[in-house]
């Protein structure tokens, strides 16, 4: 079964259609990097995987559960989907530690002792331990996203979903939350990556899908898709980025 | 001198009157704003106009009106009998309940809705969301709004002497008559309930210390 099928998806705000039709399959531990303009409905894709956008028509598959069905339990199918933001979107009346141990304490994932072991092994993992008493505000950009994705973890989620994750940061930062996420991927994590991060997608991406005008234009294994573009529209975008 | 010093333990006996309605209406004004913002921000367009339609007439009415309609009007239809103290915490917690409903609802709508997206993202449901997220988070934002409203309520309270309640203002108004001297009594009153509205708003700048944004 594929962790994440998505057939002929659809997504209009009101009369502005952002998905026209997409359809695509993701498997148990690939990393697919989604690439494109900004407008092209590559943000609206990724954040129709986990319904924070209704979807308007198709299907979206997450391990077999049909999430554009309204009698699936969302908040279930969540918590095995973990999405880190552009914004990072931290609590910021939390600590780095109760940020990242919220949500498996109050869903019941464990007690909040076997919560904070994990957190800090998490942090540990992002490199962050000394930070967990530090609040948000207290960190750099890149520290906050690093936080973000141990978060998301704390959930033990089988995919992850990054929203141009390394977009908000300073050049220097970027580094740092490349690597965590490269780590990521090597473990087996099934991921999907919004970037414009070319050599992150070059480099890490089992896929390559190029996004633009509300369809997938092109789909294939980077060296293909970065040195072997099919369609004008991908050669095109490309050669501005590249 | 000695009116004043006669007069003042009256004037004392009125104040525990009125800290006394005004602790109980502020609370249970406190949860009707919250109650009426939460219905007002609800997926539910009947709740949205219910609770609309409820902060518009108490906004589009005078307080005294609101306490007659209350105490006099309700009365008169003959299904309860309200006494003039129950009547009085009524009025000031309905109408501070429909103030601090705007506050509340736009205190929660001025958190980021990353915020929420990163909570529902993680699993939890909308009412854990506003919980543990939203809420404490928007109560830091409201709190000198919510401290203005409370002393706005506290000096609405003066008005309940109109009906016969025993608070500061009545008995005030009692001791100037017995004692000729409402220069004096009236200054007094002045200073009683500028000095509780001092303490009151220092208290909030304690709690908003307490609570910083971070």
């Amino acid at each position: 079964m594929s962790m994440i099928r998505v057939e002929n998806l659809k997504k209009s705000f009101g009369d502005l259609e952002v998905i026209k039709d997409m359809s695509t399959v993701v498997e148990e531990k690939e990393v697919i990097c989604v690439i494109g303009p900004s407008g092209s409905g590559k943000s609206t894709f990724l954040r129709c995987l986990n319904r924070l956008e209704d979807i308007t028509g198709g299907h979206v598959y997450i391990e077999g559960t049909d999430i554009t069905d309204p009698k699936v339990d969302i908040n279930k199918v969540r918590q095995d989907v973990g999405m880190v933001f552009q914004q990072f979107n931290l609590f910021p009346h939390k600590t780095v530690l109760e940020n990242v141990t919220l949500a498996p304490i109050k869903l019941k994932k464990g007690n909040q002792k076997a919560a904070e072991k994990k957190a800090y092994e998490l942090l540990d993992k992002v490199g962050l331990r000394e930070k967990a008493k530090a609040y948000p505000g207290e960190l750099s950009g890149g520290q906050k996203q690093r936080v973000a994705i141990a978060r998301a973890l704390a959930m033990d989620p089988k995919i992850m979903l990054f929203d141009e994750p390394t977009s908000a940061l300073d050049p220097e930062m970027v580094g740092d939350v490349l690597d965590v996420m490269k780590q990521l991927a090597r473990e087996g994590m099934t991921m999907v990556v919004v970037t414009h991060e070319m050599g992150f997608a070059a480099e890490m991406g089992d896929r390559v899908l190029f996004i633009d005008g509300g369809y997938i234009v092109e789909e294939n294994v980077p060296k293909e898709l970065f040195g072997n573009p099919q369609h004008e529209r991908t050669k095109a975008f490309l050669s501005k980025v590249l | 001198m000695e009116t004043i010093i006669n007069a003042f333990p009256y004037l004392m006996e009125g104040l525990q009157v009125t800290l006394y309605i005004f602790s109980i209406a502020i609370v249970i004004g406190f949860l009707v704003g919250l109650v009426v913002a939460l219905l007002r921000l609800a997926p539910f367009k009947v709740l949205n106009w219910i609770a609309k339609i409820f902060v518009d007439a108490i906004r589009g009415t005078p307080f005294i009106v609101q306490l007659f309609f209350i105490y006099f009007g309700l009365n008169s239809l003959g299904f309860f009998s309200l006494d003039n103290t129950t009547a009085g915490i009524v009025t000031v917690a309905i109408n501070a309940g429909a103030y601090f409903s705007e506050i509340i609802r736009a205190g929660i709508q001025s958190i980021d809705k990353g915020q929420t997206e990163a909570a529902r993202s993680l699993g939890l449901g909308s009412t854990q969301t506003m919980r543990h997220i939203i809420l404490p988070q928007a109560f830091r934002r409201m709190l000198p709004t919510i401290t203005n409203q409370a002393i706005i309520s506290l000096k609405d309270t003066s008005l309940l002497s109109v009906i016969g309640v025993a608070d500061l203002t009545q008995e005030g108004r009692i001791q100037a008559s017995a004692t000729f001297d409402a220069f004096n009594v009236y200054l007094i009153l002045g200073i009683i309930y500028f000095v509780v509205i001092y303490l009151l708003s220092m208290l909030a700048s304690f709690v908003e210390r307490k609570f910083v944004l971070r």
